[in-house]
């Protein structure tokens, strides 16, 4: 996108230039708007789940921003070889996490498409004071991720039917889960940098945030939270070709250490929908998992990184607590 | 020599294509698998060695990878992948049919319906005498309540770590461990999945369950 012109506004606080999450423009000296939108082609067979997926995965990137999602328009692309009912439970799905979301459904556009795609553009509101960048992470902080990861190969174990039961459903509610509950928790504390970890990765998002902060990370690859099989299915060749790419995109930033491959190809995974990657100081992080566990039933989060001064390298892999393997 | 095309594939086709035909084998033979892009020579290769066979993959020209998979049961090497149980022996023809060897299944900690102390008691006696067999079983797997005997507290650890040390496979369901809060408390044999419960089981020669 380097060709196209570039755009002068001292209103507009964040724009394409640092890659975030969404764009915020300056109403008052208290009020920004956030603007985002997103849209995809079905992760899931369930039309009504992947509206739900594919409402939160567009609601999240104003929750990484410090926001609340305030209007919502749906953007449908859809052949018209389906039955109309199809597209109906897609709404359905999306228009209940809307409200879930405590936004409004005000409108929307449809095109007819050779495949079904869904999604939303989402305007929100945040204290241009209180704004989360994804960047800013300051020696001293951890990083806190609070979804687990791994929902890209969890569907490619799925299509190849390979999934088990109880993985497959796991991703869904993973996916399916706003981030609003995760913002609301880490909104009482300084929060120094946050994003959400979508279609580049853990390692991707990461490195874009660590690099952008000019600091160096030691990453836990045993804290991570990981969806069930996530690992397994790795291991068996169930990575999709996106995090194979990302690896190449952001290996440049990442010491993996002598951590096993399974762990990286996870960490590359792309992600529906994935999570916050909060960096705040040390001392609040118990209090915030604590917060956390309590309201987000089902979805895992915990610290996975120490923020340190920068090294030879932003990202460093470790994997801690070899001694009590599951020997 | 099998050959599979898994040329205009988009993943993960080429990695199932694979998987069949390495179920289907009927008996020892070289398999290749043709693709057309770099991710499904990694995603094949993965797993290949995952289930404790040896491949090599060439670039045969743009757009065209051949990956060669030695299923003569001579390379006998074993990948490092502790979750996942690679088959005993690097060769396919194990699959062929029902010549797998005895499974025990052990779903819960008790056996039998009725009062829950008997049937702990017997649960206990069951596993010693499981111990007395001539023939051991060639695994035994634990899921559900099961999963509480191989763990810290249970009563017959002893009994399970002799069997393991007498070359019995003990398999802990993943899950399990995870729901009941056990995982750091495994204490004899190694975590598994669904997928590696299912296949050992389709596998068994024999399944017994108490």
């Amino acid at each position: 996108m380097g060709e196209l012109p570039k755009f002068q506004d001292e209103n507009l606080l964040v724009g394409m230039e640092t890659s975030d999450d969404a764009a915020v423009y300056k109403i008052t000296e208290e009020l920004a708007m956030i603007q985002t939108v997103d849209f995809f082609t079905p992760v899931v067979d369930d039309p009504y789940t992947f509206g739900l997926i594919a409402a939160a995965n567009a609601l999240s990137d104003v929750y990484a921003m410090g926001g609340v999602p305030k209007t919502a328009l749906n953007i449908v692309g859809f052949p018209n070889c389906l039955s109309p009912d199809i597209l109906g439970e897609i709404l359905r799905g999306g228009a209940e996490k809307v409200k879930e979301a405590g936004a409004v459904l005000s409108g929307g556009h449809s095109v007819q498409d050779d495949e079904p795609k869904y999604g939303l553009c989402v305007s929100g509101f945040v204290n241009p004071n209180k704004m989360w960048k994804n960047y800013g992470c300051q020696p001293g902080d951890v990083l806190i991720l609070t979804k687990q990861i791994g929902s890209g190969i969890i569907n490619t174990a799925v299509k190849a039917e390979m999934a088990s039961e109880s993985a497959a459903k796991e991703a869904v509610q993973v996916m399916a889960s706003l981030n609003r509950k995760a913002k609301e928790v880490l909104e009482k504390y300084p929060v120094h940098a946050c994003t959400d970890i979508t279609g580049f990765g853990l390692l991707g998002h990461m490195a874009e945030m660590v690099s952008a902060s000019s600091v160096s990370v030691r990453v836990n690859v045993e804290a991570i939270p990981y969806m069930e099989e996530a690992l397994a299915y790795a291991r068996m060749g169930l990575v999709p070709a996106g995090a194979y790419r990302n690896r190449e995109h952001s290996q440049a930033y990442v010491n993996i250490g002598d951590v096993e491959e399974a762990y990286t190809d996870v960490l590359y995974d792309p992600q529906t929908s994935g999570g916050l990657l909060a960096s705040v100081p040390k001392k609040y992080a118990e209090r915030i998992l604590c917060e956390l566990k309590q309201v987000n039933t089902g979805i895992k989060s915990a610290v996975i990184g120490t923020v340190e001064s920068k090294r030879e390298t932003y990202i460093y892999l470790e994997k801690e607590n070899e001694a009590d393997g599951q020997k | 020599m099998i050959t599979v095309n898994a040329i205009g594939d988009a993943c993960p086709l080429p990695v199932v294509k694979t998987k069949k035909a390495l179920e289907n084998l009927e008996a020892p033979d070289m398999v290749e698998v043709f693709v057309d892009n770099e991710t499904a020579v990694k995603n094949v290769t993965k797993f290949v060695s995952q289930t404790g066979k040896k491949a090599v993959s060439k670039k045969i020209e743009e757009g065209r990878y051949q990956i060669l998979i030695d299923c003569t049961g001579n390379s006998e090497e074993k990948d490092g992948s502790k979750e996942i149980q690679p088959e005993k022996s690097g060769g396919c023809a194990e699959n062929t049919g029902n010549a797998g060897g005895t499974v025990v299944v052990i779903s819960s900690d008790r056996m039998g319906e009725g009062k829950d102390e008997l049937g702990k008691v017997l649960m206990k006696g069951f596993l010693f005498a499981l111990t007395q067999l001539d023939t051991l079983p060639e695994k035994i797997l634990f899921y559900n309540g099961g999963a509480q005997l191989t763990c810290e507290g249970s009563d017959v650890l002893k009994d399970l770590e002799f069997m393991q040390e007498q070359k019995v496979e003990i398999l802990t369901c993943g899950t399990c461990l995870d729901y009941y809060g056990l995982k750091e408390k495994l204490k004899v044999g190694s975590v598994t999945n669904m997928y590696t419960i299912v296949e050992t089981m389709a596998e068994a020669g024999k399944i017994i369950k108490p």
